[in-house]
């Protein structure tokens, strides 16, 4: 059931009382954002059927399509600024021909995975936010569950299918256009040879660095589904609770995601 | 039908509903009134189990619903149609959308029979000709009706309204209660309205329940209702301008 009844928390009279209390219900939160997000990955086998086709198909390109200008524009961008910096630091020692590797390695280890993470949780995560938080607090969340319809089947399922699915696919696609970024620096700023830049990209970087940072980026997916769809199932207050509920998407989703990069990193490169 | 037994509800410290007792029989019209506060949504909720008791019991046709969850709750929530003050009709669906959509996820009815069923209870509620329309494109009044389609689609046993009325003009607010009205007559279902609106609840109901701080302080017909003598019917009556006087010549529909 995902309409739930408002939470009051007991007046506490002492301030470990009060901590403690606050430290329960966050337990809780994370319990249920991850219920929720579990029982949307539960209902994918469903994902093909007639019902469900339509609309898992509109969240894909949703997520997909319609991200493609932004990330094109801060993957490319962010190549060319990464290649610059390098680039000038590797000039003192006459090692421009290296931008090649230096830029693919970050951008497949960590930058791609993390830039693509914020970019669609400040654009996909907040609109999802933000519709289910309206459906919410119109009750229309509250009709579905009065026509048993499930509104995790309904509405999660086929957003955690589109960000599990694109996650990964955005990702590769911010790093190779982030690639290609650095190699227009390397070629037309710091005279390296398309042939050198691209050779010395492979070089250095493995197999081993694209599985990591495409299986950041599936993590990444499923964590900004987790908390967008919490957040807008326990919007209360018209709104400025839905404002409040996109923000925290956003918020939340930044530290987690940050937070899930480093341990992951720290898991596969240890 | 329907049986409140001393259900008490609080919201953290607030109390709601205090010793609720109210027992609706199967195929009446029962008008749920009362000042803001007065506990009237918070009854609705409880009868589908969007709220749980915080003591006492909810009883459906004997079966206890404070406890039910997944497909015993989905089974008992299939019996009930439920309009909602806002509509609160999926914005990105058409109208026809929004009403076949029950039947296109609780049923294994073909799209040929979706159609004509649809067909037939827009019909009812008078918008054929907005089947098409998205919910944004249309009055109240219509998103009202729609919303009335959807609950009725499935043809429950038990229809929910809170509040049809509200938000309406004079002439849609009466257009809706002779829907409900003529909805009560032609499937013959038991009706729970939660209305401010007395000439709305004087025309459409069998019995008037009236709520005060979350208790009942008295359930008659309509007819004992207006002449009743409990100061608080009394209060609520005379706030609106309701006079027994005035209703004496109403024609026999109004007071049933």
């Amino acid at each position: 059931m995902i309409t739930r009844e408002p939470y009051y928390c007991p007046e506490c009279t002492s301030m470990f009382a009060r901590w403690g209390y606050k430290g329960l219900s966050f337990c809780q939160q994370v319990g249920q954002a991850l219920l929720v997000a579990l029982r949307a990955i539960v209902y994918i086998p469903l994902m093909f059927s007639k019902r469900n086709r339509h609309e898992v198909w509109y969240q894909l390109f949703f997520t997909g399509i319609k991200s493609l200008p932004v990330i094109s524009v801060v993957a490319l961008f962010t190549g060319m600024i990464f290649a610059v910096q390098t680039g000038i630091e590797l000039a003192r020692f006459g090692q421009e021909v290296q931008v090649g590797g230096a830029v693919t390695v970050v951008m497949l280890r960590e930058m791609g995975p993390f830039m693509t993470g914020l970019i669609i949780a400040a654009s996909v995560g907040s609109s999802i936010s933000a519709q289910l938080g309206t459906m919410t607090v119109s009750e229309e969340i509250a009709a579905l569950e009065i026509m048993s319809i499930d509104p995790i089947r309904f509405l999660v399922m086929p957003r955690m299918i589109a960000l599990l699915v694109m996650m990964p696919l955005l990702t590769l696609y911010t790093d190779l256009l982030a690639v290609a970024g650095g190699a227009i620096i390397g070629v037309t700023q710091l005279g390296v040879e398309v042939q050198a830049y691209l050779d010395n990209a492979v070089l250095y970087a493995e197999l081993k660095d694209l599985y990591t940072g495409l299986f950041k980026a599936l993590c990444f997916g499923f964590i900004i589904c987790a908390v967008a769809c919490h957040e807008g199932f326990t919007t209360t207050g018209g709104a400025v609770g839905v404002g409040k509920a996109t923000r925290s998407t956003v918020v939340i989703s930044f530290l987690v995601i940050l937070v899930t990069g480093f341990i992951l990193t720290k898991m596969f490169y240890n | 039908m329907i049986k409140f037994e001393n259900v008490i509800k609080e919201f953290g410290k607030v109390p709601v509903l205090r010793g609720f007792n109210l027992h609706i029989r199967k195929g009446e019209t029962i008008s749920l009134v009362g000042t803001s506060g007065a506990g009237k949504s918070v009854t609705l909720k409880h009868m589908v189990r969007l709220l749980t008791p915080t003591t006492g019991d909810v009883l459906i046709d004997g079966t206890r619903i404070n406890d039910l969850n997944g497909e015993e709750l989905g089974k008992i929530r299939s019996r009930f149609g439920y309009l909602f003050q806002s509509a609160a009709l999926l914005q990105w669906l058409t109208v026809y959308e929004n009403v076949a959509l029950p039947l296109r996820e609780n049923t294994r009815m073909s799209e040929k029979e979706i159609h004509k069923k649809v067909d037939a209870v827009l019909q009812k509620v008078g918008l054929e000709d907005a089947a098409e329309k998205l919910p944004a494109s249309i009055s109240g009044g219509m998103q009202k009706r729609a919303g009335l389609a959807r609950a009725v689609v499935t043809e429950p046993d038990i229809l929910l309204y809170d509040e049809p009325t509200s938000g309406l003009d004079p002439v849609t607010s009466r257009t809706i209660d002779e829907l409900i009205h003529k909805l009560q007559k032609d499937l013959g279902v038991t009706s729970v309205v939660v209305t401010h609106d007395m000439i709305s609840a004087l025309t459409i109901s069998d019995r008037i329940a009236m709520l005060h701080q979350g208790e009942v302080v008295e359930v008659t017909p309509p007819n004992e209702f207006l002449h009743s003598k409990n100061e608080i019917v009394r209060g609520f009556l005379d706030s609106q301008c309701i006079h027994t006087e005035f209703f004496e010549d109403f024609p026999e529909r109004i007071l049933k």
